[in-house]
């Protein structure tokens, strides 16, 4: 009896989770025509047009860039969790207390911050000025959006792996070091393999974000600097092109499920990330 | 002691990297100049236009007002539909569950368009109104994650002994499960309150009429170039971060401390 | 107990939609281009009036149509462009102006009223005029300036920027071929959208309100600047210098008018008068540096203003010059021209 008080939130989430995802399906699917007594028509030519090398290019891109930030803090943030999972407790609570402060900053802030850090007067540059180098250009490129986003997404790959790693049991570890095996082979063999559904969370909530980001490419790249999130930015809000936008948005999903479930193929079902809060 | 000072100095390079450019702004904030690049001297003249800023204010005003009445909404339609969710026969849980994951797993971008389609489509205003409507739904998922783990280590048949020693089923909520999920609704009126305080993308998308929260507005202004006024704001949103994690993490060692361990 | 939930979430709601609209004072919906009044002047308004002014800006004018032809909002006043009202009067998207109302209306200069894309001057009240040029930094720019292909100059590889802006960036492409600003020739837009591939690489930025204080700390020589932004510019850098290419460039007229949305028609009017009036017009075009339609309040202006040429540049200089016309049917092509040109890599 008591399922009835999840009533209203499935009629709520029906109003607001289903059927504006099926109101983005119906404008990716259709395209305006003046002669259809609804105002569009079904058609393909949405997805067609994205087919285009101009637009696959740009999907490309988000995607490339978004691998390559994840592959950053994976290779940063995981030293860093197996240190700080070695560490004492109270060094370990302090240390994680300070990974979780910038993220408490807002993340347009933290954007903003490299902004000022990276501009053609900006502080690296004027120190570069003061010692007699010439000036850089380090805003408004890939090198910029890179940094933004590593700089966003990095707690986002050392909390979970930092969780995984301290559950880990330790007596595996001495057990396999009194059979002789070597710090590489522990770390190969048992470490790793144990560590992998929070390398797992980690990819997915720093891949995520980034490859749908148009904010940190709008700022740190330029007005012309384009990833799939800003196609699908300036199709609704300025080149009213709803259809095409929402047909982007669904490839932007599609491309979404696709890396979850390679993920979820290998990521234990028992504990997903929830060790975050 | 060589690997020792080299990790020490790893551990110390990742924290400069997180922590250089929230210095960066700090510093500047003080800086007597609009330009970022050198120091010309200290004043508080920044803060005093931070103040004085309308726009900022306004957005402050809406931002709290909106997490607190979300938070507040969203903790109690999710912790009825947790409840309802776990008593719920295992098909038609696993689509609710499966449905109430999509706006976790959603791009914020989808999401965001999304709603604005909808709310255009129903020709809703864009306000106020439609923001805390998008926060709501983007938070209640959260809630009812935190909330059903502590249901299922819940004993199962403790409501129903308690109905059955005569509790009405409102006192059995109140006496019996309500003490068992409570921390899981604290932690999940807590994500909500901080989401919704951070969120930008979803409520870019979903506002207008001139309502716009603290990331709308930090937006528009770092849009407009570099401007010490959010270097001000960034000092004191941070130095409250700090002040209330402290205070936080004080009080839970503290819990510790007390409960032996 | 279901019901005691049910009617605690209802009052929940309840506060919300309260909470949502829950002012007294009148307000005023006024929606304008980003950094183009002197905010002095609203608190004028409202003081005088005893209202609310909720003040929202937009960085071009296809912003501001989307939100205002989507719906969803409440704008009572903004202040497009003349290819921008062109479309909207054609989209009945505005409302008739009672010139009755707008007592102030006499103090337009006549060379500002009944132009073409208001011919009857019905829909709209002139607000400010200019052009648009090259904005570049002597300091950093030897040769003289006097052409658009100075854009494409390798030699400025990072140190210029665009507006970012389809008609606008699109306008300088084709003026560079010497085409028409206003072409309906798919091929030779089609050639400005190749042009303004080419110079991607060359680009710094494609900025908005933001370039302004890039030119200002020197971060790039070249920029595309409106004549408005370019007099205020060059009081904060006396090294910046601002120049009509010979070819020709856009001659544009901004009014306010009354959108569809608009829910106090006749406040909204008021603030149109308000906004006419010789003192009002005079502090807000010395504060924004934007030229203003209006004669009384040119009369007062600083001398020296008054003969700025960048301001108010002599009819010689923009011989050239084309105002924007709508494209109609045609923007579909630029829209996804424009959407090609800003994705290339």
């Amino acid at each position: 009896m008591k399922k009835f008080t999840s009533y209203p939130y499935i009629i709520w989430s029906v109003i607001f989770i289903i059927f504006p995802l099926l109101l983005v399906l119906l404008y990716g699917i259709t395209i305006p025509s003046k002669t259809s007594f609804f105002g569009f028509k079904l058609s393909i030519e949405n997805f067609q047009r994205f087919c285009e090398p101009i637009y696959l290019r740009v999907l490309w891109k988000s995607v490339w860039l978004a691998i390559l930030s994840t592959l950053i803090c994976l290779i940063i943030g995981y030293p860093f969790s197996m240190i700080l999972a070695k560490s004492s407790l109270k060094r370990r609570n302090k240390f994680v207390l300070l990974i979780v402060i910038p993220m408490w900053m807002n993340f347009l802030l933290r954007t903003y911050s490299w902004m000022t850090i990276l501009g053609k007067n900006g502080i690296i540059n004027n120190f570069l000025r003061i010692i007699g180098l010439p000036a850089l250009d380090l805003l408004y490129n890939d090198g910029a959006v890179i940094l933004g986003m590593v700089y966003n997404f990095l707690p986002f790959m050392i909390l979970p792996i930092y969780t995984v790693l301290t559950k880990m049991n330790r007596n595996i570890l001495e057990v396999a070091e009194d059979l002789g095996a070597n710090r590489f082979v522990i770390f190969s063999k048992i470490v790793f393999p144990l560590s992998l559904p929070g390398v797992i969370s980690g990819i997915t909530m720093v891949f995520m974000p980034a490859v749908s980001t148009f904010v940190i490419s709008k700022l740190l790249g330029g007005g012309q600097y384009w990833l799939i999130g800003n196609l699908v930015e300036e199709q609704f809000l300025r080149i009213n092109d709803w259809h095409f936008g929402s047909a982007i948005a669904l490839i932007l999903m599609i491309v979404i499920l696709f890396a979850m479930a390679i993920m979820n193929k290998y990521e234990d079902k028992e504990d997903r990330g929830v060790g975050l809060w | 002691m060589v690997e020792k000072s080299i990790k020490k100095f790893y551990i110390f390079l990742v924290f400069l990297f997180l922590y250089a450019p929230i210095l960066v702004l700090i510093i500047f904030s003080f800086n007597n100049s609009r330009l970022q690049g050198s120091w010309e001297g200290f004043t508080l003249n920044w803060y005093r236009e931070l103040f004085k800023s309308r726009e900022i204010m306004k957005s402050l005003y809406y931002t709290l007002s909106i997490a607190t009445l979300s938070s507040i909404i969203v903790t109690i339609i999710g912790t009825l539909s947790a409840i309802g969710i776990y008593n719920m026969k295992s098909f038609r849980k696993k689509i609710i569950l499966n449905i109430n994951y999509l706006p976790v797993l959603n791009p914020d971008i989808v999401t965001g368009i999304s709603l604005m389609t909808l709310f255009i489509f129903l020709k809703i205003r864009l306000g106020y109104t439609t923001m805390l409507l998008s926060h709501i739904t983007f938070n209640i998922p959260y809630v009812i994650l935190a909330v059903l783990p502590k249901l299922k280590q819940m004993p199962k048949d403790m409501p129903e002994a308690a109905m059955d020693l005569g509790a009405t089923p409102f006192y059995a909520f109140r006496k019996v499960i309500l003490p068992e999920i409570s921390s899981g609704i604290v932690t999940g009126a807590l994500i909500a309150f901080t989401l919704s305080i951070d969120d930008f993308v979803i409520s870019f998308f979903t506002t207008g009429s001139g309502v716009s929260n603290l990331s709308i507005t930090i937006y528009s202004m770092a849009r407009r170039g570099i401007d010490p006024k959010i270097n001000a704001l960034s000092t004191l949103m941070f130095v409250s971060v700090l002040i209330l994690m402290i205070i936080i993490n004080k009080r839970s060692s503290n819990k510790l401390k007390r409960e032996g361990v | 107990m279901k019901k005691s939930f049910i009617v605690l979430i209802f009052i929940l709601f309840l506060i919300t939609i309260m909470t949502g609209c829950g002012e007294e004072k009148a307000q005023l919906y006024v929606y304008n281009w980003g950094d183009y009044i002197d905010e002095d002047v609203l608190d004028e308004f409202e003081e005088e009036y005893n209202v609310e002014v909720v003040y929202e800006t937009y960085p071009t004018n296809e912003e501001m149509y989307v939100k205002i032809n989507q719906g969803g909002t409440k704008y009572d006043v903004a202040i497009p462009s003349d290819y921008m009202i062109e479309k909207m009067i054609k989209e009945d998207l505005l409302h008739k102006i009672d010139m009755n109302n707008i007592e102030n209306y006499d103090n337009v200069a006549d060379r500002f009223k009944n132009l073409d894309f208001d011919p009857d001057n019905e829909y709209s009240v002139p607000y400010m005029w200019g052009t648009v040029g090259i904005l570049y930094n002597e300091k950093m720019v030897d040769e003289e300036v006097n052409s658009w292909n100075i854009l494409w100059d390798e030699e400025y590889d990072d140190e210029i920027l665009m507006l970012d802006s389809q008609r606008d960036s699109f306008a300088i492409a084709l003026k560079k071929l010497g085409y028409s600003i206003n072409t309906n020739n798919e091929e030779e837009l089609e050639e400005a959208k190749d042009e303004l591939i080419k110079q991607k690489d060359l680009v710094l930025a494609y900025v908005g309100d933001e370039g302004k204080d890039m030119m200002v700390r020197e971060e790039a020589a070249l920029s595309v600047a409106w004549s408005g932004d370019a007099t205020y510019l060059m009081e904060e850098n006396e090294n910046l210098n601002y120049v009509i290419p010979k070819k020709g460039s856009n001659l544009w007229y901004d009014n306010m008018v009354i959108p569809k949305t608009s829910e106090n028609k006749e406040l909204a009017e008021k603030f149109i008068d308000f906004m006419t009036r010789p003192d009002i017009a005079l502090k807000n075009t010395e504060y924004i540096g934007y030229s203003t339609p209006n004669k009384k309040a040119m009369e007062e202006l600083d001398e020296e203003l008054r003969n700025n040429s960048v301001a108010y540049p002599s009819e010689e200089e923009v011989i050239n010059s084309e105002v924007f016309l709508d494209p109609g049917e045609f923007l579909k092509v630029y829209d996804r021209l424009w959407t090609e040109v800003k994705a290339h890599q």
